[in-house]
C-alpha cells in the first residue's frame, strides 16, 4: 500500500484546512536530455536559465492574449479557492487555484510591470530564484488543466493556460517533464503514446476481430490503413490493449459494422492523444495534429472521427481546424472531426441501431462527465451536447442510470485526477488524493441508488479510475466504456444469441 | 497654493489614467489568442456571447456560482459605487444633467452600501483562511484606499457639509481651464487626496479587472472551431507545409 494518506471519503466537501507545504515534494520525474532533445528542447537546466524563463515568458505574453490579460485581472477574491480537486484532495495552499497562478504572476510583476518592478513587496511581486523554479515544477504538475476553477472566475482566468505557459517555459529552459516529452517523442517516431508499430497493431486488432467473432459469431473487421474508406478512426492508443478502453474500441467497430460504413485506423495516426496542450507547446500540437491530416489525405478519406478520449477531443473539436486545417478535402456534409458519440447517437436516433437494454441490466451506471469534454469542447450542434449526447447513449442501451450530485457534474464536473500529463506512476500520491472529490460524489449514488458502475468518455479517465478506484474501496473494473455498453447491447445482424 | 497643487494632479492623474488605460487596452486588443478556447458550454454565435459578457459584466453570473456571500458584497460594492459615481456627475455638469437629478437620491445612500460591500469584503480577508492566505499587502490597502474615499464622502454629505458650491466652482474651473479656488476643508482634501490616488494606480494595478473582463478569450469567443478556422497571424507563418489559411 502506498505510503501517504489518502483522505477519510466522508470527510469530503467539507473544505479542508489549509496545509501549507503539504505536496511541495510531490514532483514527477524529470525528462531526460534524449526526450528533451528529441522535442528541440534542451537537455537539461541551463546555466543562464532565469534570464531564459524571463525571456520566454515575455515571448509567451506577446502570443497569448489569455495569459496577457489573465496575468493582469486577478483580484484575489477567492471565488476559486475551493474549487481545485487537488486542493480539496490535500488542503495544500498552493493548490488553491489563485496560488498556483501567483507562483507564475509574482514572476511576470517582477519583470513585466511597474508596480512589480518598484514596489515588489507590496504587490507580491518576487524575483525568480531557485526556490520558485522548485516550486513550478511541483505545483504546475499538480494542476491537471481541468477548468474548473475558470468556471467560477468572474473573468474566465484559465489556470490549465497559466500551467501550459509555465511547463513550456520550463521545457525551454530544460526541465521538462518525462511522461509527457517522452511519449511526444514516441508519437514522433511511431505514431502513438504507447510505441506500439504497425505490425504489433495490425496483430492486435486481428485478435481483436476473432474475440468478437467467437462471441457473436458475426465478422466485424477492425481495419488498418484501408485506403478509400469513407471514414478514418482516431483513437487513443490505450483503446488497442488497455481495460475497459478495448471494450469501447469493441463497441465502435460493432457500431461501423452494423451502420455498414467503410471505416480505417491509420497506423501513422494511431493516436488520438495529444499531450502537446500539456506542455502548452502550440508547435509540437501542430506537429502531432498534422500526423492525422497527413494520414486522411494518404488514405483518401471523406471524414475523420475520434474515439472516446477527453482532451483528444478538446484538440480535436476545438484545435484541429486551427492546427492543421483547412480541411476542404474532406466530405462538408460532416462537422470536421467529429465525435464517435455523436455518430453512434445519430444511427440510434435514426433507429438504425438495435439495441437489447436489458444487457445491461446487471449494471446501474452513472456518468462522469470528461473535464476537457465538458468545458473544452462541445458535441452536437448545440452547447451543452457534450453532456447530454452521452447520456442518451447510456440511456439508450441501458434500463438503470443514475446522475451524480449535481454540482460534480455537467460543467462543474470533477476531474478524474490523472489527467494534464498527471497519468503517471511518480505522481500516485497526487493522483489518488486528486480523485477524491469524485470518489465521494460516486460514493454517495452507490449508497443512495445502488450505482454499481461509472461510464466515461476519456481514456485517462478510464486509466485513472481502473487504478485509483481500489483505494477508495470500488472494484478496479467498476469503470466502464461508454462504447462498451453499446457493445454489451447491440444485436449485430446475423449475431448468435 | 492648495488649489494649484491639486489642480495639477488631478490633470496628472487623468492623463496617466488615460495613457495607461489606453496602452493596456491595445496591448490586449493586439495581442493575438492562438486557439479558440472558450469556457464551454459557450454561445455558438456572436450576439449569444454577447448575452453571455453582459451577464457576466453587469451580474458577475461566474462569481454568483463560486461563492454567494463574496458575489453578494461585491456585487452590493460595484453597483453602489456606480450609482455613486453617476450622482457625482452633478458636480462636473451646469445645468446638471436631468438623469443624473434622478439618480441623486439614490445615490446618496449608496455610499452606505458601498461602505458595507466593502466592509465585508475586507473582513473576508481576514476571516477566511484561503483569502486570508492569497491577499498580499496591496490588496488590503486597495480596499482601505476604498474605505477611505466612501467613509469621507459619507462624512461631507451627512456630518460636516464641505463648500460644495466652491467645490463645484473648482471642478468646472478644472474642465474649462478656468481656475478657481479649492476649499480648505481637511475631509474634502483627505477625499480627494484619495481619489487622485485611486485614478493614478489604476492602470498598474489589479483595477485592471475592469478592462480585462472584456477581454477574457474564456469568455468573449464563439464556439464555433469547426465551423470557422481560427488562425493567429504568429500561428499562420508556422504554416510551412500546406497552404495558407484562405481569410481567418
Amino acid at each position: 500500500m502506498a505510503d501517504y494518506e489518502t483522505i477519510p471519503i466522508n470527510t469530503l466537501f467539507e473544505i479542508p484546512a489549509l496545509n501549507p507545504g503539504a505536496m511541495k515534494n510531490s514532483s514527477p520525474f524529470v525528462a531526460a536530455p534524449l526526450h528533451q532533445e528529441a522535442l528541440g528542447f534542451p537537455g537539461e537546466l541551463v546555466d543562464d536559465w532565469q534570464a531564459r524563463a524571463i525571456e520566454k515568458l515575455g515571448e509567451l505574453l506577446k502570443k497569448s492574449r489569455a495569459l496577457q490579460v489573465y496575468m493582469d485581472s486577478c483580484v484575489k477574491c477567492g471565488a476559486c479557492t475551493d474549487k481545485c480537486h487537488y486542493f480539496l484532495g490535500t488542503g495544500d495552499p498552493k493548490n488553491m487555484p489563485v496560488a498556483r497562478q501567483d507562483l507564475l504572476r509574482k514572476i511576470y510583476r517582477r519583470y513585466f510591470t511597474f508596480a512589480g518592478k518598484y514596489f515588489p513587496k507590496l504587490v507580491g511581486a518576487e524575483d525568480l530564484t531557485k526556490e520558485v523554479l522548485d516550486d513550478w515544477y511541483s505545483y504546475f504538475h499538480q494542476c491537471s488543466q481541468c477548468r474548473r476553477c475558470s468556471v467560477y472566475c468572474p473573468y474566465g482566468i484559465d489556470t490549465a493556460e497559466i500551467s501550459m505557459a509555465a511547463r513550456e517555459i520550463m521545457d525551454h529552459i530544460g526541465k521538462g517533464q518525462k511522461y509527457c516529452n517522452e511519449i511526444l517523442g514516441k508519437v514522433h517516431q511511431i505514431g502513438n503514446n504507447l510505441g506500439l508499430p504497425e505490425k504489433a497493431l495490425i496483430h492486435t486488432l486481428a485478435d481483436l476481430e476473432e474475440d468478437i467473432e467467437e462471441e457473436t459469431g458475426v465478422k466485424v473487421r477492425i481495419p488498418v490503413n484501408k485506403k478509400g474508406a469513407d471514414i478514418l478512426l482516431v483513437t487513443p492508443s490505450a483503446d488497442f490493449f488497455a481495460e475497459p478502453h478495448v471494450d469501447g474500441l469493441i463497441g465502435y467497430a460493432k457500431v461501423f459494422h452494423q451502420a455498414g460504413v467503410s471505416w480505417t485506423l491509420s497506423s501513422y495516426a494511431s493516436e488520438a492523444a495529444n499531450f502537446a496542450m500539456f506542455i502548452g507547446s502550440y508547435e509540437q500540437m501542430k506537429l502531432v495534429a498534422e500526423r492525422i491530416r497527413k494520414a486522411a489525405e494518404e488514405l483518401g478519406v471523406k471524414r475523420i472521427i475520434f474515439g472516446e478520449c477527453g482532451h483528444a477531443w478538446r484538440v480535436a473539436y476545438s484545435f484541429l481546424n486551427t492546427l492543421a486545417g483547412p480541411f476542404d478535402f474532406l466530405d462538408s456534409d460532416y462537422p470536421v472531426p467529429q465525435h464517435i458519440c455523436e455518430f453512434t447517437w445519430d444511427l440510434i436516433q435514426k433507429g438504425e441501431l438495435n439495441l437489447d437494454k436489458s444487457k445491461n441490466d446487471h449494471m446501474t451506471l452513472t456518468f462522469h462527465d470528461s473535464c476537457n469534454v465538458a468545458r473544452g469542447s462541445r458535441m452536437g450542434d448545440s452547447p451543452g451536447g457534450q453532456f447530454k449526447i452521452p447520456r442518451a447513449i447510456i440511456k439508450a442501451c441501458c434500463n438503470n442510470f443514475v446522475d451524480m450530485a449535481a454540482d460534480t457534474i455537467g460543467e462543474t464536473t470533477f476531474c478524474c485526477g490523472g489527467g494534464g500529463g498527471l497519468l503517471t506512476d511518480d505522481l500516485m500520491e497526487i493522483r489518488t488524493k486528486g480523485a477524491s472529490p469524485r470518489m465521494q460524489a460516486l460514493k454517495d449514488v452507490v449508497d443512495e441508488h445502488g450505482v454499481t458502475h461509472m461510464a466515461a468518455i476519456c481514456a485517462i479517465c478510464k486509466s485513472q479510475f481502473a487504478k485509483v478506484m481500489p483505494s477508495y474501496g470500488f472494484d478496479m473494473d467498476s469503470v466502464v466504456s461508454v462504447h462498451q455498453l453499446i457493445s454489451n447491447a447491440i444485436i449485430l445482424d446475423g449475431q448468435v444469441q | 497654493m492648495l488649489s494649484t497643487i491639486f489642480a495639477v494632479l488631478f490633470y496628472l492623474a487623468t492623463a496617466v489614467f488615460v495613457v495607461g488605460l489606453v496602452y493596456r487596452i491595445q496591448l490586449y486588443a493586439r495581442t493575438p489568442a492562438p486557439l479558440k478556447i472558450p469556457t464551454t458550454p459557450a454561445p455558438v454565435t456572436t450576439s449569444g456571447v454577447v448575452v453571455r459578457m453582459f451577464k457576466e459584466v453587469v451580474f458577475f453570473e461566474s462569481l454568483f456560482k463560486a461563492n454567494k456571500w463574496t458575489w453578494l458584497f461585491g456585487w452590493v460594492f460595484h453597483v453602489a459605487l456606480l450609482l455613486v459615481i453617476l450622482r457625482h456627475l452633478r458636480y462636473f455638469t451646469e445645468p446638471v444633467w436631468f438623469w443624473v437629478t434622478l439618480v441623486q437620491p439614490f445615490g446618496k445612500y449608496a455610499g452606505f452600501a458601498m461602505l458595507a460591500g466593502l466592509s465585508a469584503l475586507w473582513g473576508r480577508r481576514f476571516l477566511v483562511e484561503r483569502v486570508r492566505y492569497i491577499s498580499g499587502p496591496s490588496d488590503h490597502l486597495m480596499l482601505m484606499l476604498l474605505i477611505g474615499i466612501a467613509a469621507s464622502g459619507l462624512i461631507m454629505k451627512f456630518m460636516a457639509h464641505t463648500d460644495i458650491v466652491s467645490l463645484k466652482a473648482f471642478a468646472l474651473g478644472l474642465i474649462y481651464f478656468d481656475w478657481q479656488t479649492l476649499p480648505a476643508d481637511p475631509v474634502l482634501l483627505i477625499h480627494l487626496g484619495l481619489v487622485l490616488v485611486l485614478i493614478f494606480i489604476f492602470p498598474v494595478s489589479k483595477l485592471l479587472h475592469a478592462p480585462g473582463v472584456f477581454f477574457s478569450p474564456g469568455r468573449n469567443q464563439v464556439d464555433n472551431p469547426r465551423e470557422k478556422r481560427h488562425v493567429a497571424p504568429w500561428a499562420d507563418a508556422l504554416d510551412t507545409n500546406q497552404p495558407k489559411a484562405k481569410g481567418k
